[in-house]
């Protein structure tokens, strides 16, 4: 039923490049400067320090980048430096960037999507549910956001635009109550993929935190490999909560896939390499719009690329 | 990371006690442990630099008195310097025109543009007696009116409708229009989450603000951003003549560097924060306390909050008296929970509790009333000698303990690690001069009903 993960291919492929290093201007110049100088002194690693930390990469795993280039220059003084941070990143990466494999015979598989209120949730679910059918799934969402104003419909017209069915209660409806609804609709009608959007939810609030609990386990007892996966979505423009975000969700409800709105704009979403230093969750998709198309696998080539290329 | 600030100051300005005065050189170090924290906090680079220049200049050449530290001496500094930048506390919204006073809300996707209309629709409407009318030309992101529509709602506001496939100009027209016939004091207008970069959006935008020439045209700004804030700040204030910034989502554990980064680089006051999801959950913007959690002192200023509130005046002074003597123990903790159930739980207490947000996460995982009662049982199946030195706990009292009070190994130790959490907290205060103070500083400071 699932495709071998081979990368989704993307209309325009250079359009999202594009767009990623769209907002990368100032840093650019910076860096532009930093990659043309070939000796690795004091002023080409504070420039590296500052694009780094400009980029949200965090004090922690800037630190670490900059005292490894510091300790490899120490050996050998004329080092490409471009090269040598890019390789530090994507080693940084590679724990985070395992292939997703899909239960093939365990229908529906359910992908539970979680995070803090407003980083793009629902609209990944809409996204998410195209890809889905592109490879030639059938897709069920469930509305489990039974708490913010209007987020049924939200959910529902991205039902339209797919043409899936939406699973939905009354607003104020039990959450878990709605999604175990919707597992037993897309078993009863052979669905492949039920994508369960929620409502948004601080991870300090221990009460919502446990409604999720809940959710899940309420998943679990309709088909005990459910929730097959849970996706955090994190908005490129947080700073270091992300790091928080994460690390609660993660504790809460075991975060198996991680994905990054929002990247169309000029937040640089540096803190995935602080959520994959310190996590090691896999990072899964990138979303690079407000459309049903601007969703991508993530790519830490292209994604460490946008971040550093200096052109 | 950054617990303590003050211990770290105070650690890189050790050497500096008996000497008396800052310069240049004795403070290097520690300008990097702020800048730092400063980062950490997600302040964006160019105004810490900024921040950091103007600290430099005002901190060297000053004299450390006697009973002070160093570390306190120049936290101070910072402090005060970054409070500044803050700006005054609670600007209203300046509405005295002729009505209907029109309030334009502008922002990124997702950064709460919508629910905070319907807060400040509530806010007029319950404050301020307004008859507020709302719209949304938001066009574009599915069910954007009708949400706005299900919060006008719940405000007790009007709705204008509108539909996706009206121009945002048209709908901007006819419901300026309409306010005006039906006598609204106040229009506040809901527009769609754009980014900065998108020329059409922005361009969009300020169409609407030429046509609808606002008393108000506020930034929401999420207070998770990051370094980009300045971007976004930056680019916001360029396109739109700006009055003020609303600061949301500030009911989380981020720092909340954001908002000096949208302060510093817009120019303009930042009225509110949101502190919640429901409509009441609107509160001013309070620039002491947002600064002292920027730079990690929040803990401080939430405790300082709960235990002013919660706590009648003898016990505040009993435990101040502990505070002050360090003798804070397990009994005094387990009154505190008694305090709080008699207050009716501390959920009921919450929503209206300014700034709880600023507890640590470990602190504020802890207030949920279920959790409350089992951290009692927890005190509960202690003898009254593990309950005063809770250093004697091992691993066979500890399972006992848990066994006694019906929970597990775990929760005991999360309950220790939180007692541990406030006891550092409390050492924290008394090196800040003391709760008596604090309490002092953040007295007058309370909704009304509070306190
Ligand atoms: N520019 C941009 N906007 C996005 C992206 N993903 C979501 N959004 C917008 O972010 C806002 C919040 O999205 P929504 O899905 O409602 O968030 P939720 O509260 O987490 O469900 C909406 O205006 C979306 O259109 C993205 O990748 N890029
Ligand atoms: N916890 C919390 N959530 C908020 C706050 N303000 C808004 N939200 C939530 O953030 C999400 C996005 O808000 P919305 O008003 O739709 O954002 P908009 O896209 O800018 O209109 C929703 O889930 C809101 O409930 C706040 O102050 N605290
Ligand atoms: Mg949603
Ligand atoms: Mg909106």
């Amino acid at each position: 039923m699932f495709p071998n993960p081979t990368p989704l291919t993307d209309s325009n492929p250079d359009s999202l490049f594009k767009r990623l290093k769209a907002g990368l201007a100032r840093t650019r110049a910076g860096l532009a400067a930093l990659w043309s100088s070939s000796s690795v002194d004091n002023t080409s690693i504070d420039a590296l320090e500052t694009a780094l930390l400009r980029a949200d990469v965090g004090i922690e795993v800037t630190a670490l980048i900059v005292e490894q280039l510091r300790q490899t220059a120490k050996q050998q003084p004329q080092i490409d430096m471009r090269a040598c941070v890019t390789a530090q990143m994507l080693r940084i990466l590679t724990p985070s960037t395992p292939p997703l494999t899909l239960p093939t015979s365990d229908k529906p598989c359910s992908i539970l999507i979680v995070g803090v209120n407003g980083v793009g949730k629902t609209t990944t679910v809409g996204k998410l549910a195209k890809q889905f059918q592109t490879q030639g799934c059938s897709v069920m969402l469930a509305a489990g956001d039974t708490f913010r104003a209007a987020a049924v419909e939200q959910l529902q017209t991205w039902g339209e635009r797919n043409q899936v069915p939406v699973i939905a209660q009354t607003m104020g409806a039990d959450s878990a109550a709605v999604i175990y609804d919707a597992m037993q609709a897309a078993q009863a009608r052979c669905t492949d993929v039920l994508l369960a959007d929620t409502a948004g939810r601080l991870h300090t609030k221990s009460n919502l935190m446990e409604e999720l609990k809940k959710v899940k386990r309420t998943m679990a007892r309709q088909n005990p490999h459910a929730p097959h996966q849970v996706w955090l979505v994190l908005d490129a423009g947080t700073g270091q909560n992300a790091l928080q975000q994460a690390e609660q969700f993660h504790n809460a409800v075991g975060v198996n896939g991680v994905i990054i709105t929002k990247l169309d704009g000029t937040a640089k979403g540096g803190m995935v390499l602080a959520i994959a230093h310190k996590l090691q969750l896999p990072i899964r998709y990138i979303g690079t719009g407000e459309a049903i198309d601007d969703l991508r696998r993530f790519n830490a080539e292209e994604f460490v690329h946008a971040l550093l290329d200096p052109a | 990371m950054f617990d303590n600030l003050t211990q770290r100051l105070d650690q890189a300005l050790r050497n500096l006690r008996g000497i008396g005065r800052l310069t240049e050189d004795n403070i290097k170090d520690t300008l990097r442990n702020v800048r730092l924290a400063l980062l950490e906090a997600d302040v964006a680079l160019p105004v810490v630099k900024a921040l950091l220049e103007q600290v430099r200049v005002r901190a060297v050449g000053t004299e450390v008195l006697k009973s002070l530290t160093p570390g306190q001496v120049f936290i101070k500094i910072v402090n005060d310097e970054l409070t500044q930048l803050m700006g005054a506390s609670n600007d209203e919204l300046l509405l005295t025109v002729t009505p209907p006073a029109v309030i334009l809300m502008a922002g990124l996707q997702g950064a709460g543009k919508t629910t905070t209309a319907g807060k400040l629709a509530y806010f007029l409407k319950t404050r301020q007696r307004k008859q507020v009318m709302v719209v949304s030309c938001d066009v574009y992101r599915p069910a954007a009116i009708a949400q706005l529509k299900t919060v006008a709602e719940q405000a007790g506001a009007s709705f204008f409708p509108s539909e996706t496939n009206q121009l945002p100009a048209a709908i901007a027209e006819a419901a300026l229009k309409a306010a005006r016939i039906q006598h609204a004091d106040v229009l506040i207008v809901d527009t769609a989450g754009r980014l900065h970069i998108d020329s059409d959006m922005m361009q969009e935008i300020q169409q609407l603000h030429e046509q609808l020439q606002p008393v108000e045209t506020l930034f929401v700004v999420d207070s998770m951003t990051g370094q980009d804030a300045a971007n976004t700040a930056a680019a916001f204030a360029k396109a739109l003549p700006l009055t003020g910034v609303i600061l949301t989502k500030a009911d989380g554990d981020a720092r909340g560097g954001a908002a000096l980064s949208v302060r510093y680089l817009t120019g303009k006051p930042i009225k509110f924060m949101g502190t919640g999801e429901k409509l009441e959950a609107l509160e001013p913007f309070y620039p002491e306390r947002v600064s002292a959690r920027i730079l990690g002192m929040g803990d401080v200023v939430g405790l300082v909050e709960a235990a002013q509130q919660h706590v009648d005046q003898a016990q505040a002074q009993k435990l101040a008296q502990k505070v002050k003597k360090g003798g804070f123990d397990l009994e005094d903790f387990r009154e505190q929970f008694r305090q709080l159930q008699n207050m009716g739980g501390i959920s009921s207490l919450l929503d209206k509790l300014p700034g709880m947000g600023q507890l640590p996460a470990g602190a504020a995982s802890a207030i949920d009333d279920r959790q409350v009662k089992r951290m009692e049982a927890i005190i509960n199946a202690m003898t009254p000698k593990e309950r005063r030195k809770p250093d004697i706990l091992n691993g066979s009292r500890k399972r006992r303990i848990a066994a006694g009070s019906g929970t597990q190994v775990q929760d005991v130790n999360r309950l220790l690690k939180q007692f541990d959490q406030i006891q550092r907290m409390m050492k924290q205060m008394r090196k800040g001069g003391g709760i008596q103070r604090l309490m002092q500083q953040f007295k007058g400071r309370m909704p009304p009903g509070i306190g």
